[in-house]
């Protein structure tokens, strides 16, 4: 029996309707290079794919982006994934959805809504996302998804201009009714890593924002369940990215390519394989870009004899990639790599001078993706 | 042994968001929670499967007692134990 028979199917598939988004925050997690309109996945195509991972045996998709509520089908994609038994969590900015669309969203069935916050100050949060009035749209949005009786969990991401304001970021979050909230510090792939100096806090702070979660969780224990996310510049043990390489968990993204993460594709050499070509199944038993990093064969020391290999899988392959230029080393995260040093060095001379200004998320014109790609500092 | 503390007259049931589905590909019952996939026991099950936000949690306690012919104030301290928790995790609801 081969590895992916032994594992079994994923548990969850983040389906990447659109690249597009009214948003541009600079640490999105979408690619540098940004897909089309005219190139994603008809109505009919995402129905198929829906029906194939139940098929498979995923259990809950992701409705992400971009910001998914840009295509107009998406409630009849939600109603399919309800058809289909899947459980159906919407990934959103907010910022386009109007009470009708979100009664229409919570009639097709989905099961819960994860909103994105940039801060709680107005100023600062319209500056992160580059859309004036951004904050206002999104406490409308919150108490609209509350009033039509879906569940709420507020994603607030963590970096150098609101990192002070963790606590009251989650303070918000229980205002709003909210039954969850993740309090993420940014990761530092694609548009992050380009806005990594305008994006890091010191260690000094991230300490101080922990304790201030840590406070947070025993003062509203019962009241709001509290998810916290630190940044791998600053640990000393690596996540287990996605659960592990092609364990749980696969992206499709927006023309059908289907990915073990989402940043897969600063891979170069890895091969993926679109569901317009192959079924779902398939793609996760056998491409070559699932088997790749699949397990702990391909490790190379200090990983291969580490006792923590199946916990923690050897860490994100693309964070290893990204500093030390291959993707098949052990992730800098790690106190055991050889490149941890660099990692927190990057992380200090990054947090220590002032800010530079953001560049932010968009699609560039065909022309300049080239040189934009070829400007990303590693 | 002290008795978890629910509210009385409670009536369990899960939470908005929160469903439980059989899983015919991995052939289990799971619990579907945001970014959650739980995986009952069987106790859990049993307990999770009267949460219908309808009966008293005596009655789930009076049903389990007598389905398993069990000591009545051991199973009280079971379901407790486990919805208490639950509740905290925000799975469960009363």
């Amino acid at each position: 029996m081969n590895l992916a028979a032994e594992l079994g199917p994923p548990l969850a598939a983040l389906l990447e309707l659109t690249h597009r988004c009214p948003l541009q925050c600079p640490y999105c997690s979408n690619p540098l290079e940004l897909e089309r309109a005219k190139g994603e996945l008809s109505t009919a195509e995402w129905m198929r794919v829906l029906d194939e991972a139940a098929e498979l045996g995923v259990l809950q998709v992701h409705f992400s982006g971009g910001e998914p509520a840009v295509r107009r089908d998406l409630p009849d994609l939600v109603a399919h994934a309800r058809r289909a038994g899947l459980y159906s969590n919407l990934i959103t900015s907010g910022v386009t959805l109007d009470e009708p669309r979100v009664a229409r969203l919570a009639q097709a069935g989905l099961d819960h809504v994860q909103l994105s916050m940039q801060d709680v100050d107005h100023q600062t949060a319209a500056h992160i996302a580059n859309y004036p009035g951004v904050q206002g749209k999104k406490l409308a949005f919150a108490r609209m998804v509350r009033a039509a009786g879906l569940p709420l969990t507020i994603n607030a991401v963590v970096n150098r201009h609101n990192v002070v304001r963790v606590e009251r970021m989650i303070d918000l979050a229980v205002a709003l009714g909210a039954a969850r909230v993740e309090v993420a510090h940014v990761q530092y792939y694609g548009w992050a890593i380009r806005n990594r100096a305008a994006l890091m806090p010191t260690l000094e702070q991230v300490q101080e924002a922990t304790a201030r979660v840590e406070a947070a969780r025993e003062r509203l224990r019962g009241s709001i369940v509290i998810d916290y996310v630190l940044p791998d510049y600053y640990a000393r043990q690596p996540k287990a990215c996605m659960g592990g390489w092609g364990r749980q968990f696969l992206n499709i993204t927006p023309s059908g390519e289907v990915l073990p993460c989402h940043a897969a594709q600063t891979i170069s050499g890895l091969a993926f394989e679109s569901v317009r070509h192959k079924a779902l199944a398939e793609i996760w038993a056998a491409s070559e870009a699932f088997e790749r990093f699949r397990g702990t064969g391909w490790m190379p020391e200090p990983c291969r004899s580490c006792d923590q290999r199946e916990v923690d899988w050897g860490g994100c392959r693309c964070q290893a990639l990204a500093i030390t230029g291959t993707a098949v080393a052990a992730d800098p995260a790690c106190a055991l790599s050889e490149r941890h040093g660099t990692l927190r060095a990057l992380a200090d001379s990054a947090s220590s001078e002032p800010a530079p200004a953001f560049t932010y998320r968009r699609m560039a014109p065909p022309q300049d993706r080239k040189a934009a790609l070829a400007a990303t500092p590693t | 042994m002290t008795m978890p503390q629910l509210p009385s007259g409670a009536c369990p049931g899960l939470a908005p968001g929160v469903r439980l589905t059989f899983d015919k590909a991995r052939d289990r019952w799971v619990v579907l929670a945001p970014e959650r996939v739980l995986v009952p026991d069987e106790t859990a099950l049993e307990i999770l499967q009267r949460c219908d936000g309808t009966r008293h949690l005596d009655d789930i306690v009076d049903e389990l007692a007598s389905a398993y012919s069990a000591d009545r104030s051991e199973i009280e301290h079971d379901v407790r134990d486990l919805l208490v928790s639950l509740i905290e995790k925000r799975i469960v609801t009363t």
